[in-house]
């Protein structure tokens, strides 16, 4: 179990970091999402990965429900912030005709 | 009274609900104003309160502290929010002059800002202050990016991709440190890492090191300090006065977490941010230089010198004692209002040189060369260190408090060959911008007076300073003293029947 959501979550995070360092508006939301997704799954497996709901009585063995906790107002957050870079993006697109981060234009449509 | 410690965070929260409504712009403007000079007696309440060298920690909902969230009220968050609401008071008068009217709901984006602001320097849960960090942040996003231009948008999305990175960052800082810790209260949170077991060690110093870098992003630290001068350019002046407390943020985060909880009782973790905060603050102060020296305009020179600020302020955290603190904090109380009011100034000279602005060549002349050259010499002087305005005392003050040696002499060449390069670069802006002109006629717009208002009171901040530098420096001596004294909170933990 530990090894495998550690894979996964080494996974979705270097692909995260690998979409975040492009020059493309588009591609580096789609980065951010994915690192956000792991930065979740990470404050999630911090609560421990194995154990119970925490509904008192119930068990010997309950999970901490805190990191959870956590885990949502992370996710309400990273979820409100995704959609404003969504808008700036379009914006910048608007504004500057291209989705390149330095406002370039495109190069095929320069060299017409 | 022990309400009045969360007033700070409910006024602006109400004032910028409030300001959703759709009312007039008038009303708009006088529901921020009031608001926002409303929170100066406020926070100077709230400030006497912790003279008497008392921490205040409020429950929120009565939870003890390390199970419910607490603010804490000591000297240095009372002078934070007294530093805040001062300078939010000017760039808002700045504001509602104009600035406000070129996009949608400018009043409440700013009643939000300052709630994210208040709430950040008050809470005493390192959750909490990743979440007042993300208020600010995403009302700063909207402020920056106020009203049109490429130029802006281009600016704004650099600064709003870093820092959803940087949030990133912070969150899996706050992942590792409670996976390991088990707790997110800052003072708990000493207490666990004082007792840190060997093979916790490692783990809580990979937390330490992610919450350095974030706010080394915010503080405007070597590496990350590239997004500044752009972000601030590009945004209306009393956005970029606003935003002159933002890099004081992360300077606040670093002197938090790494005497509270990573400081002297903190074992083998002790101290483990100074040997990385030196060198980064020479090569800031440096590269912030460099960078004002090269400034095509007025702003990105006041950009940079925001930088250099910034790289002295970490030297003073570096070097870590009573004294460097008490100094630091005075800088940085100096720095944050003569940068803010420099940028009101800057305004208001391109306002008078047309399509020119603020870029460094010959232009036409200003319609008041006097009054603008005199403004410019006061606010120069000030933020060059120069005597006897108030950054000549935070800088000697600074200065000296290095310990002599390797120190003190690696300090003084790089602040004061620094200080030569800022001076030339000074003094080449203000001559180009007010004697360099071409002899045509100045431009009709008349000078807005109550903008004109805004810049001098916040410049005249800083011979206030020195005025009053003897009470003020006693209070900072104070508040580095608390700061310092890791036991206080411990025992306020105790107390509160947090230990577990």
């Amino acid at each position: 179990m530990e090894v495998i959501f550690s894979l996964t979550l080494g996974i979705v995070a270097s692909a995260g970091v690998y979409l975040v360092l492009q020059a493309r508006t588009f591609s580096i939301v789609l980065g951010l999402t994915l690192l956000s997704y792991a930065t979740n799954l990470f404050l999630f497996s911090v609560g421990r990965l194995e154990g119970d709901a925490a509904v008192y009585g119930t068990s010997e063995n309950l999970a901490d429900p805190l990191p959870q906790a956590l885990v949502l107002t992370a996710i309400v957050i990273s979820f409100a912030m995704t959609s404003f870079v969504v808008v700036l993006a379009l914006r910048s697109v608007g504004e500057s005709g291209s989705d390149h981060v330095d406002g370039l234009p495109d190069e095929k449509k320069r060299a017409k | 009274m022990t309400h009045w410690v969360i007033a700070p965070i409910l006024l602006p929260m109400f004032l910028g609900c409030l300001l959703l409504l759709p009312l007039s712009l008038r009303a708009k403007r006088v529901l921020l104003m009031l608001g926002v000079v409303a929170l100066i007696p406020l926070s100077v309440a709230l400030l006497q309160s912790t003279l008497s060298d008392e921490i205040r920690v409020y429950a929120l909902g009565g939870w003890a502290p390390p199970f419910g969230i607490s603010l804490v009220l000591d000297r240095l968050s009372a002078l934070m929010l007294t530093l805040v609401s001062v300078l939010a008071s000017f760039a808002a008068l700045y504001a509602v002059r104009g600035d406000d009217e070129i996009g949608l709901n400018f009043h409440a984006l700013f009643a939000f800002q300052l709630m994210g602001l208040n709430g950040a320097f008050l809470t005493g849960d390192l959750f909490n202050l990743f979440v007042f960090f993300e208020i600010l942040l995403i009302a700063s996003y909207a402020l920056l990016l106020h009203g049109v231009g490429v130029l802006r948008v281009r600016a704004g999305t650099h600064y709003v991709l870093l820092n959803l990175v940087g949030s990133t960052i912070f969150l899996l800082g706050l992942g590792v440190l409670y996976g390991t810790a088990g707790t997110l209260n800052m003072a708990d949170l000493s207490m666990k890492v004082a007792s840190a077991t060997p093979d916790q060690q490692p783990l809580l110093a990979a937390g330490a090191m992610l919450l350095l870098v974030l706010f080394g992003l915010k503080a405007a630290m070597l590496p990350m300090y590239f997004w500044l001068p752009k972000a601030y350019v590009s945004a209306t002046a009393p956005v970029a006065t606003l935003f002159a407390i933002m890099t004081k943020l992360g300077l606040y985060g670093i002197l938090r977490v790494f005497t509270l909880i990573f400081g002297s009782t903190a074992g083998a973790l002790a101290d483990m941010a100074v040997p990385l905060l030196w060198p980064v603050a020479l090569f800031t102060i440096a590269l912030g230089v460099v960078g004002a020296v090269a400034a095509p305009t007025l702003k990105t020179l006041i950009a940079y010198l925001v930088v250099v600020s910034a790289g002295t302020l970490h030297a003073a955290a570096a070097i870590g004692t009573v004294e460097a603190i008490a100094a630091g904090l005075y800088y940085l109380v100096h720095s944050t209002l003569a940068a803010g009011a420099f940028f009101l100034l800057a305004d208001l000279i391109a306002r008078e040189r047309g399509e020119k602005r603020t870029r460094l060549i010959t232009g036409p002349p200003l319609r008041h060369p006097g009054l603008f050259g005199a403004m410019f010499f006061v606010a120069a002087a000030s933020i060059a260190g120069l005597p006897p305005l108030s950054g000549f005392l935070g800088k000697v003050s600074v200065l000296f408090s290095a310990a002599p040696g390797w120190q003190r002499g690696l300090l003084w060449s790089v602040l004061l060959i620094g200080g030569v390069g800022i001076l030339t670069a000074l003094s080449r802006a203000g001559s180009t911008l007010i004697w360099r002109t071409k002899d045509k006629q100045p431009t009709s717009v008349p000078m807005d007076n109550i903008r004109f208002a805004a810049a001098v009171g916040l410049l005249l901040c800083s011979p206030l300073l020195v005025v009053f530098a003897q009470p003020i420096f006693s209070f900072l001596h104070d508040t580095s003293t608390q700061l310092l004294d890791v036991e206080r909170y411990h025992h306020l933990m105790h107390a509160l029947g947090g230990a577990q």
